[in-house]
């Protein structure tokens, strides 16, 4: 019985490495003590970032990791949100608002050492609005003189583009009208540079799937450059030699670590991350009580709300909508559900967007309510079709559901029923339009009311309600004419009027970031739109 | 023996062909696309990207590119994970996998066999009772409770180890024992009712009117039986802790496989889902194959089936 000696032998030589194993080696330092010894940032993802094309990413987590490493012409002040030269040093205005000519930095260079340039830029915006790249957020390069007809195939000759770069240090960017946010709207992902010669390297202006995002093959000009990236372990940079400002940057290094909510919080905990990107619900409130200085909530430029189908039976009439909305107790979902500090939302458009606040209110009136409904017909909810609410699966949204179900059966005797659908789902029915009334979000991609009233225009990509309202439209074709700040608003506070008086949208809530940050981490502001540019963080050990 | 290796190489083909186009097709029928996404392409754009994949033919022109690409060993591009292949993908996540799975295995060889031998000699007895509690706790007690469990008594009150990450010899240690438990529990309960049968047979009893001590009758002539179930589990057992470590994955942020595994499928990231489907399938088939073999090894009489 030879073999099964020599089983047993290797089973007590297994059984003796695994005790090595259980009782040693750890290496006691963590990544914050590590990180705040070598100035080195850790912070946590969520999930794995899908690409770090700056044409072609969508999600936030994309463009969290990102911005530590390609700017564009302007950038944000971590502190205030005011607009800050970037790749352009300055820029001079036409008088009519229309020709806006941007001076390069001459510091300003690539990771690998060349010289940003004006017709690097060219050579960007062609990429994002050649319509084979098929880059989701081309249409933010619209305000640009010839850029629609470019992107929509109208023509394919990119000279019709209002842009132009006269010297090496020069680029003009011409308008198709006068936008006052313009300047604001350089600080999107769409409107960043990529490095020709990289992208020329490994493929074509136009290919998707192109490896020139690779860590070893990347190159950018932001403040860090990409040192190593491992699929669901780590992405990291280290300071870019080249940058254009290297006194402006306190790190050395920086690390995004994709970590699932849960883990994220034990990793805060055990001193493996200096900031996650989120906290648990059902840790808030231990944090709350026992941890109040690592809490960071802060409002942001976010609406959670139901998407009504105005095609539906019964929601086609606005009584019903309104019924609907003003039945949500939205301050009991706010504090009993959420808990985070989110405000109940009354109105569309998030407040503080680009400084606009909206005087459109929609009441929490459930005796108004049931008078609207009975005059659409049914009074008691006697007769009203069964509804059903679709919600991508998710626990959270789940409860939010429930609470409103309850809720409109109790004001109104209306009976909705729920479902779930994991994502992808979700999207294509939504798409499709074969729903009665889903769950929504939008976060603003720009700090403006224009990034979130737009969604109701008609024809807009993202308004699956069937909701369509000429004046409303006129009004938003006018605010995009209107020059002056103040009275763009004002046009702004008209169209969310009718907004809210139709109600497609029914707000909920509007969203709040939820952070844990290390006691050592400063520079760390509030920002609306979640943007914390890593040049102005510093660790500090005592 | 060699004939045996031919068929059932030969069977494994129609296997993988059936289980490719299987999930070619499920996957697609399932609604939502790699390119949708919160934010809507605009219609024309989106057509564009479309094209340019390939998505806007008919489905079974997309099945047999897919399949011709299959046969050139060719896995093709991750839609979700720009500039990554699938092949490399798996080559970056698989060995970490495969090594989790594999030290989760031997935990659950060293704790099941032993614990299942010992409750078959103590049949009847308390201790057995006592024993095999604890392989019915094993099998019972899910991965995503087990883990936060040990992670709160052996890292956040004792400290030995790390909460997460892959990166020391220590990290190893409690993924492993999640995922390798219920494993245990199982080996446990196999164990025990090969040698309780094995125990009743004449030939022991044989061994045992000869005079040998029960050690040698044990260590001699039950196990080898006896623990024939057991090496029949192994097949399945090691596809499942290879292929099954996605919760413990998320749990203790381990790069492996099993998280692209499945989250693949809701990205709707063809490509992905249809080269880990495959891969893991093939990894099953290999195993199974092996254990066959290690079976015939041990047991003679399966040579001739």
């Amino acid at each position: 019985m030879v073999r099964l000696q020599q089983i047993r032998k290797f089973a007590v030589a297994m059984a003796f490495s695994l005790l090595i194993l259980l009782t040693g080696c750890s290496d006691k330092m963590t990544n914050v003590e590590r990180g705040n010894r070598d100035k080195e940032f850790y912070i946590g993802l969520g999930t794995e970032p899908a690409t770090l094309d700056p044409h072609l990413l969508t999600g936030l987590t994309e463009l969290y990791v990102l911005i530590a490493f390609i700017e564009g012409l302007t950038t944000y002040n971590a502190e205030d949100m005011s607009i800050l030269p970037g790749v352009a040093q300055s820029w001079d205005i036409s008088e009519d608002g229309l020709i806006y000519t941007f001076h390069f930095d001459p510091e300003a260079r690539w990771s690998n050492g060349d010289r940003v340039t004006p017709q690097d830029f060219l050579f960007s915006f062609e990429r994002i609005l050649t319509p084979a790249l098929g880059a989701p957020y081309a249409s933010m390069l619209y305000p640009m003189k010839g850029a629609e007809a470019f992107n929509t195939g109208q023509t394919s000759d990119f000279s019709t583009v209002g842009v132009s770069a006269p010297d090496v240090g020069t680029l003009i960017i011409e308008l198709e009208s006068q936008t006052p946010y313009f300047l604001s709207i350089l600080t999107h992902n769409a409107w960043w540079p990529v490095h020709p010669p990289t992208i020329l390297k490994h493929g074509k202006m136009t290919d998707r799937l192109s490896k020139w995002t690779r860590p070893e093959n990347f190159v950018g000009n932001g403040p860090f450059a990409i040192d190593s990236w491992r699929l669901n372990s780590a992405l990291s940079g280290k300071r870019n030699p080249y940058y254009r400002a290297p006194e402006n940057v306190g790190l050395n290094g920086i690390h995004f670590l994709p970590i699932e909510t849960n883990a994220e919080e034990r990793a805060f905990r055990a001193g493996q991350l200096h900031v996650t990107e989120n906290i648990p619900i059902h840790r808030l409130d231990w944090y709350r009580e026992n941890k109040p200085e690592n809490m960071r909530i802060e409002t942001t430029l976010g609406v959670y709300y139901y998407l009504v189908n105005v095609e539906t039976e019964a929601l086609s009439d606005k009584r019903i909508r309104q019924a609907l909305a003003y039945t949500i107790n939205r301050e009991e979902i706010a504090d009993y559900v959420l808990k985070a500090g989110q405000q109940p939302a009354y109105h569309f458009t998030p407040p503080n967007a680009g400084g606009y606040n909206a005087r459109a209110r929609l009441p929490y009136d459930p005796e108004l309510a049931r008078k609207l409904i009975a005059e659409a017909g049914y009074p008691g909810g006697e007769g009203f079709p069964k509804i059903e609410l679709l919600y991508n699966t998710s626990e959270a949204h789940r409860a939010i559901a429930v609470a409103i179900q309850q809720m409109w059966k109790e004001e109104l005797g209306i009976e909705i029923e729920l479902y779930n659908q994991e994502w992808k789902a979700y999207l294509a029915t939504r798409q499709e339009g074969s729903f009665q009334m889903c769950r929504a979000a939008w976060f603003g991609d720009y700090d403006d009311p224009n990034t979130f009233l737009s969604l109701a225009k008609t024809g807009d990509g993202n308004n699956h309600s069937n909701w369509s309202h000429p004046e409303f439209d006129r009004l938003l074709d006018e605010a995009a004419r209107t020059a002056d700040s103040e009275a763009r608003k004002e046009v702004f506070q008209q169209a969310e009027e009718i907004l809210i008086e139709e109600m497609p949208f029914i707000p909920i809530y509007f969203y709040v970031t939820t952070k844990l940050v290390h006691e050592s981490v400063r520079g760390w502001y509030p920002s609306i739109l979640d943007y914390h540019p890593y040049q102005a963080i510093t660790l500090e050990t005592n | 023996m060699l004939l045996h290796l031919t068929r059932r190489f030969l069977q494994a083909i129609p296997t993988l062909w059936l289980i490719a186009t299987l999930t070619f097709f499920l996957l697609h029928l399932a609604p939502g696309g790699p390119f949708d996404d919160e934010k809507s392409l605009d219609p024309a754009i989106k057509a564009q990207v479309e094209a340019h994949f390939g998505f806007d033919q008919p489905l079974y022109q997309q099945y047999f590119k897919f399949m011709g690409n299959l046969l050139k060993g060719e896995l093709g591009p991750s839609y979700k994970y720009a500039g990554w292949n699938v092949d490399e993908i798996i080559v970056q996540s698989f060995p970490v996998s495969l090594e989790l799975g594999g030290i989760a295995l031997l935990i659950a060889m060293s704790i099941g066999v032993p614990i299942g031998v010992t409750a078959a000699l103590r049949h009847g007895k308390a201790s057995e009772a006592g024993l095999m509690a604890f392989a019915m706790i094993g099998i019972c007690l899910p991965t995503f409770v087990l883990g936060p469990l040990l992670l709160l008594i052996f890292s956040s009150y004792l400290g030995w180890f790390n909460t997460l990450g892959w990166n020391l010899p220590g990290d190893r240690v409690l993924p492993a024992i999640t995922l390798g438990l219920f494993y245990a529990g199982y080996i446990t309960r196999l164990a025990r009712t090969g040698m309780l049968e094995v125990l009743q047979q004449d030939y022991i009893r044989t061994a045992k009117a000869k005079g040998l001590s029960s050690l040698t009758v044990i260590n001699r002539h039950a196990l080898r039986t006896g623990l024939y179930p057991v090496i029949s589990y192994m097949g399945p057992a090691i596809a499942g802790l290879i292929s099954g470590s996605f919760v413990v994955e998320t749990i203790f942020f381990i790069p492996g496989l099993g998280q692209f595994f499945v989250n693949s499928a809701f990205n709707r990231d063809y490509t992905l889902v249809m080269g880990t489907v495959l891969f893991y399938a093939v990894l099953i088939l290999l195993f199974n194959l092996i254990v066959d073999m290690v079976q015939m090894w041990i047991n003679p009489r399966t040579r001739h089936d």
